[in-house]
């Protein structure tokens, strides 16, 4: 028998054998990465549902996925599928509907759509109250929500197409979501309870309320015209990030098991690092102490130092609070060398896709590994001097990049980072 | 990697309608005192309202509690007992590594404003516009994040300081399965050693009895036991807050920390929930902890919610199994995510105290051993995911 690979701290190692992403660019990762290092914006007028009234009219929605009155959970669903199948295809791993593994989900939260309860009120006899208990006397006749707006459903029906095994687990931290999934999934292998799993962040919820909810907390940009340039992370004219759809799924195996089995090793989870953050709901400490602990974890867990890092695939949402604290979070941890080191920004380009976002991002960065070119920060016309940073402004470029950070930070005080690599030469 | 590590409940959060404090419940069920329910608020739905709680207590800053919606306040009052029960409260050196994982619902509404939209969009043509006009104007930013998810964990994070790590899960009971199982493999693999883990629900309002009426999942009516619901049952929503501190007894012997109980194993499946699913899932389960059973000094605390076909489903199965069983639903009712968790925090009493609370109601059977040192907590999910857990009295 052959030694087992194992990792600095002795534990199994992470590869990466299959990739999916959906977003507004377009459906599958070669359509992705050509418009992505193409420098070309998925940002478009809103054409789903009515805008007047509203301060933020633009949006990445999934345009080449979305069909007439599909439900954000049904629609999150099919976007989560179509990464799910490009990954699982690429790995080329277990029979057809079983995967040899388990399941871990960021979907977005769910709830009744204002259609529906609309629906619901028109249900209502015409003299009635239409509050509250008269929906609940009609909801009944609702069979096809039976299970519509549980938490559960997406995790649940994705389990029985893939056939995953064991319970499907969903989760949620905010922004950081897909990230998180990614690192469950690597735990568990690392604990020696699978030797493969399946990890999807998908979001696509875009809807007059959750559009509302984000510009009610100013966090959105109101520079709807025009769209492609709303999206300007660490520019100082920049105001606010650009709520936007896509997936992405990573097939993540122990890398004895790819190897063994002849699978393509595509990159390595090499580390990943968490930090939460107390101060408040929405804003990090103003010292950064919570980002710089997570980025500092997530090397340590790698066995690296900032040295080995050549590329940063940053959060970069285009809100004047999070670039700012990026900024300086990232200039804690690489100190002077942070001048010296590429750190872009997809959301740029395909804005931010929130629960799908580190996911999507750490697929990029997978993508920017194995293609040594590094998509650019577009809209950055007018940078901030307040931010010395070389965030590849507007064009891609070809780079030496052996070794990435990919950042994911979310409202409620949750940051984590991943460190992904090329396969040991 | 390390050998694995025990895993010792050494704090424990617990509100129902009970009451406050994992003490003030078992007192109440040991007393076999009438389940505290309310069948006139929400009728014709029977709920099981929180017990009255001083939110001061544990929220001391009335601009924190504004910034909850009642789910979280509950949630966060719990853990603030549960690490106080752990020892841990205002010890920074521990809260930095205390990671913490919750399982939760969310979206909590304002009814107020969606009864208000509700009315005038009904004579609208114009709905599409008329709806963005009156969100922009009528919804509260802050409630925003009383919806999020992960903004209980969020909360815990900035009202008791927790910080080593932040995860949320969702998904109904299973979240709450899940977040056990993964707590408890991360400390016995050595991932982690001081976890907090728990849920909280508010099963006292009409946005989410809408959820649960859609799938005609709610008991209508008068109140009746779990196993007395009829053919297709139904559920009594509940009102909890449930909190576990999860340490490795390693880390809790360091620091001189008492266990309430250990936890030997945690089991989380899923089931396609065709007839007969239920039961050979659980059969499995069982199966894989039968050998460390000892009959004489065991019992089964059952989640189940009520509903049918899968209370039946379960119940025929803890039959074969023959150990004693008690149903919690009929007394603090169903808290989806965070009835696992309560259950653990109610199982933990058991085995300190050595015995059973009297049985209420068809689906409960036996007296209980005079002994009681094991207890199989079961989460068969009123719609998906099957789940089990073992605890023991940590000796």
């Amino acid at each position: 028998m052959t030694a087992k690979t194992r990792d600095k701290l002795g534990r199994p190692v992470i590869a990466v054998t299959g990739i999916g992403i959906v977003t507004s660019l377009g459906v599958g990762k070669a359509a992705n990465w050509s418009k992505l290092t193409g420098g070309v914006s998925g940002i478009r007028q809103i054409s789903r549902f009515p805008t007047e009234g509203l301060r933020t009219t633009i949006a990445g929605t999934v345009n080449d996925v979305y069909r007439d009155d599909m439900s954000p959970a049904d629609l999150s669903e099919r976007v989560a599928l179509l990464a799910g199948e490009e990954a699982i295809a690429e790995a080329a791993i277990g029979p057809k509907g079983h995967f040899p593994g388990p399941l871990f989900l960021a979907p977005p939260p769910l709830e009744i759509e204002w259609s529906d309860r609309i629906k619901m009120a028109e249900m209502a006899p015409a003299d009635a109250d239409p509050a509250y208990p008269e929906l609940l006397r009609v909801a009944r006749n609702f069979a096809a929500n039976r299970n519509a707006f549980k938490f559960g459903i997406i995790g649940e029906n994705l389990a029985e197409k893939f056939g995953t095994e064991g319970s499907p687990i969903s989760l949620n931290t905010a922004c950081a979501s897909g990230a998180s999934a990614i690192q469950l999934g690597m735990e568990a292998i690392r604990r020696g309870e699978c030797v493969a799993a399946l990890a999807i962040g998908a979001d696509a919820s875009l809807t007059p309320e959750s559009l509302v909810r984000f510009s009610l907390l100013s966090a959105l940009s109101t520079q709807n015209d025009p769209p492609e340039r709303a999206s300007k992370p660490f520019s100082k004219n920049r105001d606010g990030f650009v709520l936007a759809e896509g997936a992405a799924a990573l097939v993540l195996e122990d890398f004895d098991h790819a190897k063994a089995r002849g699978a393509r090793v595509l990159g390595i989870l090499e580390g990943v690092g968490e930090k939460s953050d107390s101060f408040h709901r929405t804003r990090s400490s103003p010292d950064g102490k919570p980002i710089v602990a997570s980025m500092r974890n997530a090397l340590a867990d790698a066995g690296v130092a900032p040295d080995d890092v050549d590329y940063i695939n940053a959060h970069g949402t285009s809100t004047p609070e999070n670039d700012k604290m990026e900024h300086l979070g990232v200039s804690a941890v690489f100190g002077e060398r942070i001048r010296g080191i590429p750190i872009s920004s997809n959301k740029s380009m395909i804005g931010h896709t929130l629960t799908a976002a580190g996911a999507v991002e750490a697929a990029f960065t997978l993508l920017t590994l194995q293609n040594q070119r590094i998509p650019p920060t577009i809209n950055h016309s007018v940078p901030d001097p307040a931010i010395a940073l070389d965030v590849v402004p507007n064009v891609a470029r070809d780079a030496n990049v052996r070794r990435a950070l990919s950042n994911s930070f979310g409202f409620g005080g949750q940051n984590v980072c991943l460190v992904l690599t090329l396969e040991p030469a | 990697m390390n050998a694995r590590q025990e895993v010792w409940i050494t704090g424990v959060g617990l509100i129902t309608c009970l009451g406050e404090g994992l003490d003030a419940n078992w007192q109440h069920l040991a007393r076999g005192d009438p389940p505290a329910y309310d069948d006139k608020s929400f009728v014709p739905y029977v709920v099981h309202p929180l017990a009255p709680v001083n939110f001061d207590k544990q929220i001391p800053k009335k601009s924190d509690q504004r910034q909850m919606e009642p789910w979280q306040r509950i949630g966060v009052y719990a853990a603030g007992l549960a690490l106080g029960d752990a020892g841990i409260v205002g010890k920074p050196e521990l809260l930095d590594t205390t990671d913490m994982i919750v399982a939760a619902g969310g979206g909590e509404r304002d009814i107020a404003v969606d009864t208000a939209i509700l009315a005038e969009a009904r004579k609208r043509r114009d709905t599409g516009s008329f709806l963005n006009e009156r969100l922009m104007n009528d919804l509260r930013p802050t409630l925003f994040l009383a919806q999020l998810p992960n903004l209980l964990a969020g909360n815990i994070s900035i009202v008791h300081g927790v910080v080593g790590s932040s995860r949320t899960f969702l998904g109904e009971e299973s979240a709450g399965v899940d977040a056990v199982r993964i707590a408890h493999a991360r400390i016995a693999a050595g991932q982690s050693e001081l976890t907090l883990v728990g849920g909280a629900y508010n099963g006292a309002r009409w946005d989410v009895l809408l959820i649960f009426e859609q799938a005609g999942a709610l008991l209508k009516g008068e109140f009746s036991p779990i196993g007395a619901r009829g053919t297709s049952g139904g559920m009594a929503l509940g009102n909890m807050g449930a909190f576990l501190v999860l340490e490795s007894r390693q880390h809790a012997e360091r620091r001189g920390a008492r266990a309430h109980a250990r936890i030997k194993t945690v089991r989380s499946d899923r089931a396609a929930r065709q007839p007969g699913d239920i039961e050979a899932t659980l059969r499995r389960q069982w199966e894989s902890i039968a050998p460390e059973i000892n009959r004489e000094r065991a019992a089964v605390i059952s989640g189940a919610s009520g509903l049918e076909p899968a209370t039946s489903a379960e119940h025929t199965v803890l039959k074969e199994i023959g150990l004693p069983i008690r149903n919690t639903g009929t007394y603090i009712g169903h808290g989806v995510e965070a009835q696992f968790m309560a259950n653990l925090a109610i199982a933990s009493a058991a085995v300190e105290q050595g015995k059973l609370y009297p049985a209420e109601g068809p689906a409960d059977a036996g007296a209980g051993p005079s002994d009681l040192s094991q207890v199989v907590v079961t989460g068969i999910a009123n719609w998906r995911g099957e789940g089990l857990a073992l605890i023991e009295r940590a000796e």
